[in-house]
């Protein structure tokens, strides 16, 4: 239940404005691919056409394919309700729904998408998926207080939670850690560890370390000045792209000397 | 075109989003629709009172004749309510903002709301009841003290139920409008600014000439102009407290008409040609209001980060 | 005692040249007292010495300032005395309204069956008899309880989904396009219709749609809804625009649909303060007295219908009993009956404005953040 994907000639616009600019990757099934680069680079605009959230923000579009284990998410016909549901998104800030206890917030996509499920199905679904983001044990005892009330740590993995609860291809996740405190963010590597034998995860992040520490393969993404397209310069794997990167701005990057 | 896993959509499909999108947007042209009504539907029934031969109109000299003196009574009452409110007001909305202590000011603001929510036909039974004995003395001293100027000639009125009482009960219920956007823009001066002044030794009064007030400025205008708005149109507070008659000058005699409350008055018994006169000076009186609401929101878009929510 | 302390006399160069805290409280009660001086001569009365007391508070205080402080100074106190004293004298309206309801309303409203009975039979004979032979006061408002409630309640029903519903088209697929921008103008054109206009427009309608002189409940309350729907869409508008962001795109990327979303997500979230809102409407509406005039018609028996006859309410009640006195040769049983009735609309009125504040604060949402 993982599947890849892969980017053809992607340029994604705000408008006029050309935001990213042709970008080719293949992002392989049951694998934690990290996208890194300087802020403003176009990482998270392009990790949101992955599942057409992009389509949220007024004005943004994109041109070129991006294949779902060969199915085209761009092609006619496509509901991106579809995608969402089979590429699920966690946020760089923890989103609890504040008016749904936790239990609810688990089950949220299922139930606001007015399934069909028996409580028995339900409690195995909050079981399964709250173990699953390693939150089972901490909050096993207050399933029916509000989300809202749990630390930052927990409300993201409850998030994560959320996320795997409607049973996704993909995840993607848009800075996860960068609104948590160190203890959290390690909670949360460790559970990106755990995901990848089951999804395929695609994680933004601003910290070279954590990228390292939990990728197999790394994508830089760089932008030539400001009102230019952002670029993916250098893809491969994670050890390669931190210790013998090809290009001289890759390596400018993770060496710290600029970004 | 193959099916995909992509394209098999589930669950609640897209006709759930198409009929809720629909229903929003038909919400919103519903609202047009409705003003677009106001103004049509108030046309084609004031329609027979604008073509009808002049000696069937009240008075007997058409409708103009009939229409003008109680349009220059609305101005009237109007301009009394402003020239009186709008200075409180604008003190009241300082005191809240910039004077007061800081726990008391939300409890202020929410005295002064106290003073929108009361019904105005109880501003007006205040009005005629207790406003209107009280005063009538002080139109007395007018008369004779201050008589030779024409607004304030005498003989007053006994019973003090004159256009200028009906002019400060308006005012009591302007007050209130002009205050909460007043004090709403005064909140909204950026305090560097103020605490630029201050920190140049400025006392408040002068930080708040050279800060805040050049800030205010259009918001204050555009919140006396929809206090304006409410004034002409307001209805209760003029039909219950003044006596009304032909247009004279002075103030404090019996005398003068709005067009809300002639509507107000003669609207339950008329019938005929009459309900067409009264709805044709409705619509003048929707023109009035319209034009001023207008004016008071275009100064309010031109300075978008003042939003005018009430 | 030791030397290095400061001699106690000593006045800080900081304050040179100020005047000493306790100056206001002297100037006040000289005020006070001076003004009740030249008030025994010409002749005591409350309001006037208020007055007086605070012209010569501020003359005083500001006149020693520019004296001992400078005209800066004295400036600053002048703007001070005049920005209290306009709020002092935004009160006295409110107290005065307030007091003389209470006074004027309370025998009204303790009067046996005020509230369980109706205006049905009530003639001025009856009012004749209680002035001159004492005989209890008749009759009462339950009619235009009845009456006020049921229009208000249909308003409120045409009113709400339709204000609702045009919010969320504004916050959720406006996207500032030009009809969502005129939407937005002509709602707020809208709050400035009187609403002896909108009552009007319910008449016209009515009269060309239905018949000439048709007055019922119903007519009245699609003229409140002209007056509720744009408070209804401002305030809930106001209330989507705060729900964050990343929520609907929290429920996005679960796959939900945007209808889903907005219903099962945004509105829960701001729903107290959707509630709220359509509260203080309420309000807003409950006492409108213009629109129901020309629109419902008077009636004094007790009406459950609004789609047929005339219709009493509590506001058109009030003006009629003080304008048209059930007996006019013995006014004071109908000005009685009018401020008993006014109390129960401002309690009414009070209540809502409680109520919403109540439902603000209670249901908010508990973030934790």
């Amino acid at each position: 239940m993982s599947k890849r994907i892969d980017v053809k000639d992607l340029n994604v616009y705000y408008g006029k404005f050309l935001a990213v600019e042709d970008v080719n990757i293949n992002i392989d099934a049951k694998s934690v691919t990290a996208f890194i680069g300087p802020s403003g680079c176009g990482k998270s605009t392009f990790l949101r056409t992955l599942n057409r959230m992009h389509e949220v923000i007024p004005g943004a579009r994109v041109e070129g394919e991006v294949l779902l284990d060969g199915d085209n998410l761009y092609g006619p016909g496509v509901d991106p309700v579809t995608v969402r549901s089979q590429i699920g998104m966690v946020f760089q800030r923890p989103n609890p729904f504040p008016t749904m206890s936790i239990r609810d917030n688990v089950l949220a996509g299922v139930k606001l998408n007015n399934q069909k499920i028996s409580k028995g199905e339900a409690d195995a679904l909050v079981e399964r998926s709250l173990r699953g983001a390693n939150l089972w044990n901490e909050v096993k005892d207050r399933l029916a207080k509000p989300g809202s009330g749990l630390s930052g740590g927990q409300q993201q993995r409850l998030c994560i939670a959320r996320a795997i609860a409607v049973e996704p291809q993909v995840i993607l996740m848009d800075e996860p850690c960068s609104a948590l405190d160190p203890i959290s963010t390690l909670a949360i590597e460790d559970l990106i560890n755990e995901l990848k034998d089951q999804y395929t995860v695609v994680i933004v992040t601003h910290n070279m370390q954590q990228a390292a520490r939990v990728s197999e393969k790394t994508a830089f993404f760089n932008i030539a000045g400001t009102g230019k397209p952002g670029k993916l310069i250098e893809y491969g794997d994670t050890h390669t792209i931190f210790s013998n990167p090809t290009e001289k701005a890759t390596e400018d990057y993770v060496s710290g000397r600029f970004g | 075109m193959t099916t995909t896993s992509l394209t098999s959509s589930r669950g609640a499909g897209r006709a759930g989003d198409k009929v809720f999108s629909g229903a929003t947007l038909a919400a919103g042209c519903l609202i047009l629709a409705v003003l677009f009504g106001v103004a049509l539907f108030l046309v084609v029934q004031a329609f027979p009172a604008l073509t009808a031969s002049p000696d069937l109109i009240k008075g007997g000299e058409g409708f103009f004749a009939y229409i003008w003196p109680i349009v220059i009574g609305t101005l009237i009452a109007a301009t009394i309510a402003l020239v009186i409110a709008t200075p409180i007001a604008i003190g009241v909305a300082m005191f809240i903002s910039h004077f007061a202590p800081r726990q008391l000011a939300s409890g202020l603001g929410y005295v002064v709301d106290l003073l929108a929510a009361i019904p105005s036909v109880v501003y007006g039974a205040w009005g005629a009841a207790f406003l209107a004995k009280e005063i009538s003395p002080a139109y007395n001293w007018l008369a004779s003290n201050m008589g030779w100027l024409p607004i304030f000639q005498g003989p007053a009125s006994a019973t003090g139920k004159t256009i200028l009482t009906a002019g400060i009960v308006l005012a009591v219920m302007i007050l209130p409008i002009i205050t909460s956007l007043t004090r709403e823009i005064f909140l909204q001066t950026p305090k560097l600014h103020e605490e630029a002044s201050l920190a140049l030794g400025a006392t408040r009064w002068e930080m708040i000439k050279m800060a805040v007030l050049p800030f205010a400025r259009p918001g204050i205008i555009s919140a006396v102009m929809l206090g304006l708005g409410r004034a002409l149109g307001e209805t209760m507070a003029v039909a219950l407290v003044l006596s009304s008659g032909a247009l004279t000058a002075s103030l404090i005699q019996t005398g003068n008409q709005t067009i809300a409350a002639e509507i107000a008055l003669n609207f339950p018994e008329a019938s005929g040609l009459q309900v067409s006169t009264l709805i044709a000076a409705g619509l003048v009186l929707f023109v009035i209001t319209l034009g001023v609401n207008m004016i008071a929101r275009w100064i309010i878009g031109r300075h978008k980060e003042f939003s005018g929510a009430n | 005692m030791t030397a290095t302390m400061t001699p106690v006399k000593k006045r800080s160069a900081l304050t040179k040249g100020q005047l000493p805290k306790w100056a206001p409280y002297v100037v006040l009660g000289l005020a006070l007292i001076l003004s009740a001086a030249i008030m025994a001569l010409i002749g005591f009365n409350a309001f006037g010495w208020g007055i007086l007391t605070a012209i010569l508070f501020t003359a005083g205080l500001v006149g020693w300032s520019a004296a001992a402080e400078g005209g800066r100074k004295a400036k600053d106190k002048l703007a001070t005395c005049l920005v209290v004293g306009s709020f002092l004298v935004a009160l006295l309206p409110l107290i005065s309204v307030i007091w003389t309801v209470l006074v004027n309303g309370l025998p009204g409203l303790t009067d046996p069956g005020f509230l369980s009975t109706s205006m049905n039979g009530v003639t001025g004979a009856f009012d004749n008899k209680t002035v001159e032979e004492g005989a209890p006061v008749v009759g009462g408002i339950y009619h235009a309880l009845i009456g006020t409630l049921l229009i208000t309640a249909v308003a409120t029903v045409i009113s709400v989904p339709v204000g609702l519903l045009t919010a969320i088209y504004l916050v959720e697929y406006g996207n500032d396009r030009p009809l969502a921008r005129s939407i937005t103008f002509f709602v707020d054109v809208m709050t400035g219709i009187p609403s002896i206009v909108a009552g009007l427009f319910a008449a016209a309608f009515f009269f060309a749609v239905v018949g000439p002189g048709t007055k019922t409940g119903a007519v009245a309350a699609v003229a409140l809804s002209v007056l509720m729907i744009p408070v209804v869409v401002r305030s809930s508008e106001e209330m989507l625009k705060i729900v964050p962001n990343e929520l609907r795109e929290a429920a996005y990327a679960l796959g939900v649909r945007k209808w889903r979303t907005i219903l099962k997500v945004v509105i829960p979230t701001a729903i107290s303060g959707i509630a709220s809102g359509v509260t203080l409407a309420i309000a807003r509406v409950i006492g409108e007295t213009a629109p129901i005039l020309v629109t419902a018609g008077f009636a004094t028996s007790i009406n459950y219908n609004v789609f047929s006859g005339w219709m009493a309410s509590l506001p058109t009640f009030i003006y009629t009993q003080i304008l048209n006195p059930t007996s006019p040769s013995n006014p004071d049983p109908s000005s009685m009956r009018a401020w008993g009735a006014a109390l129960v609309l401002i309690i009414l009125v009070m209540l809502l404005n409680l109520i919403a504040r109540l439902i603000a604060r209670m249901f908010a949402p508990k973030t934790g953040r």
